[in-house]
């Protein structure tokens, strides 16, 4: 009964303290401040057709940054705790995947992650970008790992790819430290025509490294989730 | 219009969400709080934020629910092994 109350009491009490974002926040309403400017120069600036991509990787790209070692850093912790080297390496399911999935996943495959990269290539484009399209690719490789396809990663393949893009997004961050006006900004490249795939400075470059490391972050810890399941079921 | 359809939304994510709460099978609880997200990105769109829509769609229905499934199929494997030694 106590704990009822409890649970009550915090339930409210959460409540009260986001209830003015339902209720003072105004749709539609002013920007105010940095929101503002961000607006207003970043299309002449950076060129970039997506306002949120190009604010969340030129002028928050710092954030961007940490969200990225955030993940990195759960992954790691993922492996650390998951992946323990007691020869249960083998990861043999209990039981074959069916026939529908197994081919399902066949076809799907190419297409799902020829969509990851088409989303996080034209990140400054279109809606979505390096997180998203990472997922998406992330996604495909789950059901090729439900479908039995794949017994085993190359997993030095997977590694290098997570470590070089993770290294080649803060040495493009260092670039334009030296060439253009300070880390992280991308117009060290042309900003090209309004539109165009290549265009947007360096946009996409930074997104593509960051939807690479993403999905192969992600592939390594539901491989390693799925590796220990399988050895101890 | 916009109006019914968000509150619409809004009582369709509580309903699920509170079906997460109270099932007793963990594996269809899991399903009802993927359920939650699949609204939530719904709203998102609605709300004309498709970059945090396809986020909330791709890691917090898909992939959250996934992991969610995984580590529950390893406790159940673990619950198994215990009373068979």
């Amino acid at each position: 009964m106590i704990r009822r109350i409890l649970s009550f009491t915090a339930l409210i009490l959460s409540a009260l303290l986001l209830s003015p974002f339902v209720f003072t926040t105004p749709e539609g309403g002013e920007l105010s401040g940095v929101a503002n400017d961000y607006i207003e120069q970043a299309p002449g600036d950076l060129n970039g057709a997506n306002l949120v991509t190009s604010i969340i990787v030129t002028y928050r790209g710092l954030d961007t940054l940490g969200e990225v070692a955030v993940l990195f850093a759960a992954t790691a912790a993922v492996g650390l705790l998951l992946s323990r080297k007691d020869g249960d390496d083998s990861g043999t399911p209990d039981r074959n995947a069916s026939e529908i999935l197994r081919t399902g996943s066949g076809i799907l495959f190419p297409l799902i992650i020829i969509f990851g990269a088409y989303i996080f290539l034209h990140g400054h484009l279109s809606p979505g970008g390096g997180f998203q399209g990472g997922v998406v690719i992330a996604t495909g490789f789950l059901l090729l790992l439900l479908s039995g396809r794949a017994k085993k990663f190359n997993h030095t393949v997977m590694a290098l790819v997570e470590s070089l893009s993770g290294f080649a997004y803060v040495a493009v961050a260092l670039v334009g430290v030296f060439i253009a006006g300070g880390f992280l900004d991308p117009r060290f490249l042309p900003a090209g025509e309004f539109g165009r795939l290549f265009s947007a400075g360096a946009i996409p470059v930074i997104y593509s490294l960051i939807g690479l490391k993403v999905g192969a972050e992600l592939v390594g810890i539901l491989d390693n989730m799925r590796r220990r399941e399988g050895a101890a079921s | 219009m916009n109006i019914i359809i968000m509150a619409v939304l809004s009582i369709l994510m509580l309903a699920a969400a509170v079906t997460a709460l109270y099932l007793k099978n963990l594996g269809a609880a899991v399903i009802a709080a993927g359920a939650v997200s699949l609204l939530a990105s719904v709203a998102f769109l609605l709300l004309a934020a498709p970059d945090v829509a396809m986020t909330e769609a791709a890691i917090g229905s898909a992939l959250t629910t996934v992991v969610f499934l995984f580590a529950l199929t390893r406790m159940r494997g673990k619950k198994k092994e215990e009373p068979r030694d």
